[in-house]
């Protein structure tokens, strides 16, 4: 077993060297003078419009909350499907109920709209997102 | 377990001066150089049958000129090495705005993710370099470490492109995600087992008098199984058609848009060595690992190396015939294609495979 994750550590600190020793190389052999054009952030060839540290719309935010109930969920069921042949039946049950509560909160957040990305309100939507403004709920695909 | 072999054969050998410690220091670097050379020499040969087989799809020829021999000029088989060459020798930028700390630190933390998952994976009956009992629980865990990589990636560099790539690639790695490991918990619980090799030990033998007993023919839940969890093992790995973290069109080149040189080769073979990671996953757990796909025949530690590689060059093979037979999704389409589809299929494969389990004995 130590030896296991001994091996991890060992491959870790050999990763770390190995791509040391590549940019390394890479010191030696490739030229090197620093402009302030070259050093630039990339926008396009234009001049940066400000910094990239602004405060950002993540749209999943919600997607993330319940991303993190559902992987401690997988968490319990690894040691469960582990034993799940000695338990049989009684797990398989004790399992369901847990992940029925689990999928209506799932099925909640999908009833309340968090699993989709548009969420605006259209006045003035024409074409094929006329029919999206006038009712949210029609179609989730347009 | 090849290490602890390793250390035997050292300290019996003339070498046995260096004791356990050494011999140990030893076994990991011969091991350690020989998973990076596999990491390397994959990503060099995929990324020019990639190149190949795209031109092939789309009727054009492909990287020509560079390489020995008669049809130098026509296959142009060295192209890959020249271009790992020029980035070898190209000047290594790092922006003026970026945070310099984090933006050296990202491509380590995305090329260890990638590169510790390969001592799991048992290449052969005899030859993996550590059997953990957690295998495939240790390799879920250490590839999904890679993500912070590449978020560091994208806050570090300061550009909004980047920074873009980043978020997306982050709400689409977590969704997809879930699926993937719901879909292996099928054959878990099947095998009782997180040990690699116990799992691809399980998968002996013959079903319906022709099929081999991998997974994917055991029963029809495990088949669907092996679908979601390959669709979701290329979205993880951000490959087209579930590529919008780096969507050339839109995003310049998503999260590496400001790496250069050996800082921005080692994204591209974290890349690559996370493709084999996945689809040497879906080979261990699905499609029998190291098993022949004829029962007794062609099979033996040497030949398993061969299926076990060749298995995994084919899934490769795949994904590359995915990218250039599907669009791109959009990153709605793609949200839900993971939370509304998959989720729910997997969910309702996981308790498939239970009862089909309990009522068949």
């Amino acid at each position: 077993m130590y030896l296991e994750f001994g091996t991890v550590l060992a491959f870790t600190i050999l990763g770390i060297i190995l791509l040391m020793v590549a940019l390394w190389l890479q010191k030696l052999l490739a030229p090197s003078n620093p402009s302030k054009l070259k050093q630039s952030t990339y926008e396009c060839g234009e001049e940066p419009e400000g910094s990239a540290w602004v405060q950002f719309n993540i749209r999943f935010y919600i997607i993330a909350l319940v991303f993190l109930i559902f992987d401690v969920e997988v968490v319990f069921l690894f040691p469960w499907a582990v034993v799940f042949r000695e338990l049989g039946w009684l797990a398989m049950v004790e399992m369901g109920i847990f992940l029925v509560i689990l999928l209506v909160g799932l099925a909640y957040v999908w009833r309340k709209g968090d699993l989709d990305w548009v969420k605006l309100n259209m006045k003035n939507a024409r074409g094929r997102y006329r029919r999206f403004a006038e009712d949210p709920n029609s179609n989730k695909n347009f | 377990m090849t290490i602890s072999w390793l250390i035997d054969w050292v300290n019996n050998s003339w070498l046995g001066f260096l004791g356990v410690p050494g011999a140990f220091i030893l076994a990991i670097i011969v091991s350690g150089l020989a998973i990076f050379g596999l990491v390397a020499v994959h990503a060099i040969v995929a990324v020019y049958v990639e190149r190949k087989v795209s031109a092939f799809m789309q009727d054009r020829i492909g990287p020509m000129g560079q390489g020995p021999g008669l049809h130098a000029g026509k296959w142009g088989v060295l192209q890959t090495v020249a271009d790992a060459l020029k980035l070898l020798v190209k000047e290594d930028i790092i922006p003026a705005a970026a945070d310099r700390k984090l933006f050296i630190m990202a491509p380590f933390i995305l090329f260890l993710g990638a590169f510790i998952g390969f001592i799991a994976l048992p290449f052969s009956e005899t030859l993996s370099l550590a059997n953990f009992n957690v295998g495939l629980f240790y390799i879920l865990a250490v590839s999904s470490f890679g993500i912070v990589g590449l978020i560091l990636a994208g806050w570090a560099s300061n550009n909004k492109w980047s920074l873009y790539g980043a978020m997306r690639s982050a709400a689409q790695i977590i969704s997809y995600e879930i699926p993937a490991a719901i879909s292996l918990i099928a054959v878990v619980m099947l095998v009782g087992s997180l040990n690699m090799q116990d799992i691809t030990r399980a998968q002996t033998g013959i079903v319906l008098g022709f099929l081999p007993n991998w997974f994917i023919f055991q029963n029809p839940f495990t088949f669907l199984a092996f679908f979601i969890y390959f669709i979701a093992g290329v979205a993880e790995t951000n490959r087209t058609p579930f590529d919008i973290p780096e969507a050339e069109s839109e995003l310049v080149a998503g999260f590496h848009t400001e790496y250069s040189g050996m800082r921005w080769a080692f994204f591209f073979l974290s890349e690559y060595a996370n493709m084999f990671i996945v689809c040497a996953i879906a080979t261990v757990v699905f499609l029998g690992g190291w098993q022949s796909p004829f029962g007794e025949f062609l099979a033996g530690p040497y030949w398993g190396l061969l299926w076990f590689m060749g298995k995994i060059i084919f899934l490769v093979l795949v994904m590359m015939w995915f990218r250039w037979t599907f669009p791109r999704l959009r990153v709605d389409q793609l949200m839900s294609v993971s939370w509304k589809f998959l989720l729910p299929i997997s969910f309702f494969n996981l308790f498939g495979v239970g009862i089909w389990e309990l009522l068949s004995g």
